[in-house]
């Protein structure tokens, strides 16, 4: 019960900072409310039995995202979005069908929390029950992610390592070529 | 009916997050609110499988003697890596920015596309 | 910011504790929650709070920026190295039961290798982009 009554507190705040991420103008309150978005939905993933996850999202989503954005908000200086000049119709059109489209899919998915859905039946039982005695490791999260999906976490860390690199290329460069030319 | 409501709101408000962060994508001009704009719609896909693992009065995947219910360990790891990767993916975005700022003076999508008009 | 005692006393204090709290995770990951990911992000994290405070000159002296390439290099190294060595152990590429002589404590074994070069990685990764953003600042 309590777990529900958190659950939806949480959501309404979601829901509310998002829409006023829409509603405000100003870039620095924008990337603000998105911190406090990302704790929300850390404090959410906690709810719903994911502390792993809970603890990126809460060091990513609050700290380093939010950290990031002020940086490029100092760098562009442009602290107030221009209001749009037309009318937003054909956007809100789009958002509204999509939208429905996809609360018509959640018919077929089974209830929140059903122990009975199909993504509880097939591979998850085999890491729960084996997982300890092939490893030796209790949290299956780890076990996972380190051990049967082995191939898949190298070529995340890859990803991320490309990604760093295209940040370097782009704007981490410029320094050490001006340090020669004074040189 | 009731039943629908109480089984599936979750998995709308989801939605609805989805919603607000494609919104703010497709309408809004200035570059740095669409990134988190495109941030929002990616937190609310972590949520939606989150929830698909999410299992009623179970714990979470550590195993331990006296539970029997965990939550689904796999979207765990899959969302775990992907908000990593996230951040990075959004930090070249940023990236992406500051070099348009510097190339147009501008980070307003409107005059971006009338400075490439007028060339 | 460089005038404001309480921040840089807090600083001060906070920065070890949630270096450590970094290598609890990274170590613990196998009984707690954590790992490899998480570390990461919190080990970067106590950098670039202390990077916001004490500017960046300072941090640059405690980590050069060329030693963030070499250590996002070496976490992935770890990685694919762990992999080949199993395989010329005689098992399949980062197949851990080959490591030790019960494949349980070679999986262990293994799993915590690799967490360790993703937290490697992935904290120099993040370091490094804040590096490129806080660097373009000051020029």
């Amino acid at each position: 019960m309590i777990d529900t009554l958190i659950d939806i507190t949480l959501l309404v705040f979601l829901t509310i900072t998002a829409i006023a991420i829409i509603k405000i103008h100003n870039l620095f309150v924008i990337i603000m409310l998105f911190g406090i978005f990302s704790l929300h939905s850390a404090g959410l993933f906690v709810v719903m039995d994911a502390p792993d996850v809970a603890f990126t999202e809460a060091a990513v989503g609050a700290g380093i995202s939010t950290v990031l954005m002020l940086a490029t908000l100092a760098l562009t200086k442009d602290h107030h979005e221009k209001k749009p000049k037309h009318r937003a119709r054909l956007p809100l059109l789009v958002i509204l069908i999509t939208g429905a489209a996809l609360v018509y899919g959640t018919y077929d998915i089974p209830s929140f929390g059903d122990p009975d859905s199909p993504a509880h039946q097939h591979v998850k039982p085999r890491y729960i029950e084996r997982s300890v005695e092939e490893t030796g490791v209790p949290n299956v999260v780890t076990a996972v992610l380190a051990s049967y999906r082995g191939y898949d976490t190298l070529g995340e860390l890859t990803v991320i390592f490309t990604a760093g690199l295209g940040v370097m290329l782009l704007i981490g460069g410029r320094l050490r070529s001006r340090k020669k030319n004074e040189t | 009916m009731i039943e629908v409501i109480i089984g599936h709101y979750n998995y709308w408000v989801v939605i609805l997050l989805m919603m607000a962060g494609f919104y703010t994508v497709i309408n809004r001009g200035n570059l740095i609110k669409k990134i988190a704009g495109l941030n929002i719609f990616q937190t609310s896909v972590f949520l939606l499988y989150i929830s698909i693992g999410y299992i009623n009065e179970g714990t979470m995947p550590i195993i331990a003697e006296g539970f029997d219910k965990y939550a689904n360990p796999l979207p765990h790891v899959m969302i775990l890596t992907a908000i990593v990767v996230g951040v990075s993916t959004i930090a070249l975005g940023l990236a992406l920015i500051v070099r348009i700022k510097d190339a147009y003076g501008t980070i307003e999508e409107d005059e971006i596309h009338d400075q490439d008009m007028s060339l | 910011m460089k005038h404001n005692l309480i921040l840089r006393v807090i600083v001060k204090f906070l920065f070890p504790v949630i270096a450590l709290f970094a290598f609890y995770v990274l170590f613990h990951g196998d009984y707690a929650p954590g790992g490899g990911f998480q570390a990461g992000v919190i080990l970067g994290v106590a950098f670039i709070f202390y990077a916001l405070i004490f500017g960046l000159v300072t941090t640059e002296q405690v980590i050069p920026p060329q030693l963030l390439r070499i250590l996002a290099s070496t976490g992935i190294l770890i990685y694919i190295s762990t992999g080949i060595v199993t395989m010329l152990l005689g098992g399949n590429f980062l197949d851990y039961d080959m490591l030790a002589e019960s494949p349980v404590t070679g999986q262990h074994i293994g799993i915590m290798v690799i967490e360790l070069g993703v937290g490697i990685t992935v904290s120099a990764i993040m370091l490094m982009i804040f590096y490129a953003f806080a660097s373009r600042g000051r020029s």
